[in-house]
Order: structure tokens, then C-alpha cells, then sequence
């Protein structure tokens, strides 16, 4: 059974409509990347699925039940900036999942019960390799490692689906690249369903087992990268692309996915998994 | 030749730029009091500093005549108390409404609209109010330092709440936060530096109500003495109450600046450089 279904999904403001028709299945350890330009709607598709916004039409299943309507601990969220809290320490910040699900007034733990959260969280802060900055504040943090927290907090509650909503948009190239190889190690090591938005499309062959392509301006197959150049360690790419439009009402048809391609093995050419699964 | 804008004192130069306008007001006041002194030694309007100490000495270190306190202290401590009840009030109002109004859209929708329409009321204009309502005592000169500064409380923290960036409000939940552990942790531990701020800038309103309350009706305290001398044209009572006074909101002032350093040591150093 898949993980995740959406069904027949639309989303409109008023009479412009965002997206249409959205049908997926995600299994477990997937990663999905899901590319588009900006303004194309993947991350309204993101914000639906993290709850903080409801589809107009359609439902979405987690693991057959349909998806709580607000943001919960299913679902956890890395964003590009602002994910991790200025008044609390690094170890206070990853701390806060673990204290806020078993202290229900205080949220805060104390004595046997804080020392073995203090324990699961200083693994996480290994694992993302911030150990050297356990009592730091965001502020004296790079963007990197801000980001590399942001990971930790959100991990160390186990969420099923992790959502990544352009997490590397504002770091410098060489961080970047280094911040998706954490991305995939932790991917790989805890076992995670990640789903991924970025506008940056080799982040998204680089990334992922699969691909999905929102893109509202064009649907030009030749607007995809040259595949050659593309070592994939990911499973699918999901591509989000308008199918019709109407010049005299540019607002009338919203995104659909026109793209799923799974990035099954790293030399195979990304080119032979295109496959068209929209009309 | 550098620009006026790339010229920064050095550390001494610092201090003396500092000391320099208090300095220049000592002098021009002795001066003047020295030439109407002079002038008319019985003069009241500009005491010499022997008249301050005497003066001084008399109201700290003298029990009065007339009742057998120390009128300084007993005047500090009355309006000191009605200060601290006002501002705590106020304190406790504003970060409890400003908070909820911020974080829970539909108190802020009934609520909001209301405190802004409060926060117009002059709440010189309703001082009468409150002295028919709650008499000529204590209760009512506290509730006019609260009608005074709570509403401005209310709004500065309920903004601040608003500020706080929608991401860090959506992660708290998908961490598994109730509403109320997102207020408790995320909320009002981002807030409170901010009423520390937000209280320094009403220590001066808060002090303009307390002394306007004294002045119409009192028994004790700073402004009611000030009110009280002031017939007797006592420049060497009036200008050391407000000496003292300035002291005083001073002290409040930097206690405030100390304590959100210490407490809150992640409060942004930018932040901090904007508030000195």
C-alpha cells in the first residue's frame, strides 16, 4: 500500500485555478522531488500537504486515512528560512519535539525523563553534525547550519513525510551541495519519505527518486535539462506543468503533474524514465 | 579631510561629549542664581545649592514637624507603590491580551478593533470618572496609570506576536505543539524581551499619570508634594523632587536595559544596538 494518496486534487483562489487533477502515489522512502517555475503552485501543492492550507477539491490519504486538516507531527517541515527558534539553544531546539510530546502543560521534562531526551537529541545533533555548536543560538550559526538544526528538530520527532520547501534556496552554492549530500545521508540512514520543492532543476535530478515538474508558463519537453550531465542517487521526479491554457483567460486551467519520472539507478539517463502520466 | 558621518568619538572623547551638556546646565544655573541672588537675597525663584542641601536635608533626614515622618521617603514609597501596582497591571494586561489577540484570530478579530478604539481615549479625560467611581484613594490613581499605558502594551506586544515569522508557528505544530505549548514556548518567550522594551517606553507615560493623579488628589507622594509647595513658590523643594524623580525613572530605565541583557542573552544584537 502507498504511504501517501492524493486523489483528483484542485485548489482555487476565486477563479484562478492553481492546480487541477493532481494524482499521485508516493510509497514508503520515497523521495520526491517536485519541480516547477515559480508562481506554478508546487509549493501551494506543499502547503496542502502539510496542512496549512485545504484543497478546494480532492482528499489526500496517509496511510488510508484522510490527512488532518492543520499542520501535526505526521508531517514534518523544513523551510527555507525561519524553521528553528531564535530564544532556544541548539540542543533546546531539538529538544523541543520530544518535550513538547510528553510534557503536555509545561512542555518543558524534567530529571530522568529530560536526560534521556537530552540523549536522543544530541544524536540527532551528531547525525546532522552540529555537536560542536550544542549550545549555540541560531544567530551565532551560519545559514547552513541553521538549516542542518532545522533538519535535526524536524527529525528527531519522526514525522512520516518529511516536506523540504526550497531548504537550500538561500545558501551559497558549495553549502548547497553539501547540504544535499546530508539531505540524501539522512534520507538513506532514518529511513524518511521526503518530499522536496525547488525551482532548481539539477538540485532536483540530482536529489530524489522521483520527480515531479510543476510549470505554468510553458510545456516544452526541450525546456528540460540535457540528461547526460545527470547522476541521479534519488528515486522520482515529479514535474508540475500547465496542460491547457486559454490566452483570453490565462487564469481558467491551474498545474498538473506532466512529468513522473523515477531516478531509479545513478547511471541510468534520466531521459529513459520520462514518462507523460497527465493527458 | 573625512566626512562629518565617518568621525566617531573615542572612548574618552565619548564621556566628555556625555558629561558636556549636564556640565553647561549646572553652570548656567549657578550663575544665574548667583545674580538674582545677589541681586535680592530673599530671592525664591533660583535657590543656591546650600538652599537645595538645606532644603534636602530637612524632608530626607528631619522628621516633619507636623507629622513625625521622613516626608522623602514616605513621598517616594507612596508613589513608588502605586507606580509598580500600575505598570505591573499594565504588564500582566498587556502580555496575557496581547499574546492571545495575536495568536488566536478569533479573539483578535473581537478584540483588537475594541482596543484600538481604548487606546484613543485621553485617559486624562476620564480621571473624573475614576475619582467618582473608585473615590479620591489608591485604586483610582493605579487604574489611571493602567487605562494609560495597557492598551499601548496591548497593541506593541499583540504587532510583536503577529511578527513572528508564519513558519515558526507551522513547525511548532508539525513538532506536535497544542496552542497552549506554542504560547508557553514559542510565544511568550519571544515576547517577553519585547515588553521589557515596550514597558521602558511607558515608564514616561506612566510617571505623567501618576503625578497628574497625585496633583488633583492625594495625601503622599512625589507629585503631591510638588503640587503642595508649589504655593509657596519652594523652588528648593520643587527642583529636587524632580531631580529625584528623573533618578528615579532612570534607575527603572537602565534595570530594564540590564535585565533584558541578562535574561534574554539570544535577544538580537542588532536589536539591542537599536534600543541603548
Amino acid at each position: 500500500m502507498s504511504l501517501l494518496t492524493v486523489r483528483n486534487l484542485w485548489k482555487s483562489y476565486g477563479d484562478q485555478v492553481v492546480l487541477e487533477r493532481v494524482r499521485l502515489e508516493i510509497a514508503e522512502h520515497e523521495f520526491c522531488t517536485i519541480v516547477g517555475a515559480s508562481g506554478c503552485g508546487k509549493s501551494t501543492f506543499l502547503r496542502i500537504l502539510l496542512g496549512a492550507e485545504r484543497p478546494s477539491r480532492g482528499e489526500i490519504l496517509l496511510e488510508g486515512r484522510p490527512l488532518s486538516p492543520e499542520p501535526d507531527s505526521d508531517r514534518g517541515i523544513v523551510f527555507q528560512r525561519y524553521s528553528v527558534y531564535p530564544h532556544l539553544t541548539v540542543l533546546e531546539n531539538v529538544l523541543l519535539g520530544l518535550e513538547l510530546a510528553q510534557a503536555r502543560w509545561l512542555g518543558r521534562l524534567f530529571g530522568a525523563r529530560r536526560h534521556a531526551a537530552i540523549a536522543r537529541a544530541l544524536e540527532m545533533i551528531e547525525a546532522v553534525g552540529l555537536s560542536d555548536a550544542r549550545d549555540k543560538y541560531p544567530a551565532a550559526l551560519s545559514g547552513g547550519m541553521q538549516q542542518r538544526l532545522a533538519f535535526a528538530q524536524s527529525l528527531v520527532c519522526k514525522p512520516k513525510i518529511l516536506l523540504l520547501d526550497e531548504p537550500f534556496g538561500a545558501l551559497d552554492p558549495g553549502i548547497r551541495a553539501n547540504m544535499q549530500a546530508l539531505a540524501l545521508d539522512l534520507w538513506r540512514s532514518q529511513g524518511l519519505t521526503v518530499f522536496l520543492v525547488t525551482h532548481d532543476i539539477p538540485e532536483a535530478f540530482g536529489l530524489g527518486t522521483r520527480l515531479l515538474v510543476f510549470d505554468k508558463s510553458r510545456r516544452d519537453p526541450r525546456a528540460m535539462p540535457e540528461p547526460e550531465a545527470i547522476h541521479s542517487p534519488g528515486t522520482r521526479l515529479l514535474v508540475f506543468d500547465k496542460v491547457r491554457r486559454d490566452p483570453q483567460a490565462p487564469y481558467a486551467y491551474g498545474a498538473t503533474i506532466t512529468y513522473d519520472i523515477p531516478l531509479k539507478r545513478k547511471d541510468r539517463r534520466a531521459a529513459q524514465g520520462l514518462s507523460v502520466t497527465s493527458p | 579631510m573625512k566626512r562629518l558621518i565617518n568621525l566617531v568619538p573615542g572612548r574618552g572623547m565619548r564621556w566628555v561629549l556625555t558629561a558636556l551638556p549636564f556640565v553647561l546646565i549646572v553652570v548656567v544655573y549657578l550663575t544665574g542664581s548667583q545674580i538674582r541672588l545677589a541681586a535680592n537675597p530673599s530671592d525664591k525663584l533660583l535657590p543656591s545649592l546650600a538652599q537645595f542641601a538645606e532644603a534636602v536635608d530637612r524632608l530626607a533626614f528631619k522628621p516633619s514637624g507636623r507629622t513625625g515622618e521622613y516626608e522623602l521617603w514616605m513621598d517616594t514609597l507612596a508613589s513608588l507603590k502605586r507606580l509598580v501596582l500600575g505598570v505591573g497591571v499594565s504588564a500582566l494586561l498587556g502580555l496575557s491580551f496581547g499574546i492571545l489577540s495575536g495568536i488566536l484570530p478569533y479573539l483578535h478579530a473581537g478584540f483588537s478593533p475594541f482596543i484600538t478604539v481604548v487606546s484613543m481615549i485621553p485617559p486624562m479625560a476620564v480621571l473624573p470618572i475614576l475619582f467618582i467611581v473608585f473615590g479620591l484613594g489608591e485604586t483610582a490613581k493605579v487604574i489611571l496609570i493602567v487605562i494609560g499605558i495597557a492598551p499601548f502594551l496591548i497593541r506593541d506586544l499583540e504587532s510583536r506576536v503577529l511578527e513572528l515569522p508564519a513558519e515558526q508557528i507551522i513547525k511548532a505544530q508539525t513538532l506536535g505543539a497544542s496552542t497552549w505549548q506554542l504560547i508557553v514556548r514559542v510565544v511568550l518567550p519571544q515576547v517577553l524581551p519585547r515588553l521589557f522594551g515596550a514597558l521602558r517606553l511607558s515608564l514616561g507615560p506612566a510617571w505623567l499619570f501618576l503625578i497628574a493623579a497625585e496633583a488633583i488628589a492625594a495625601e503622599q507622594g512625589l507629585g503631591y508634594r510638588i503640587f503642595l509647595v508649589r504655593r509657596y513658590l519652594a523652588m528648593d523643594v520643587i527642583l529636587p523632587y524632580v531631580g529625584w524623580i528623573t533618578l528615579l525613572a532612570l534607575l527603572m530605565d537602565m534595570g530594564l536595559r540590564r535585565a533584558t541583557g541578562a535574561w534574554f542573552p539570544w535577544f538580537g544584537a542588532d536589536a539591542q544596538r537599536h534600543s541603548t
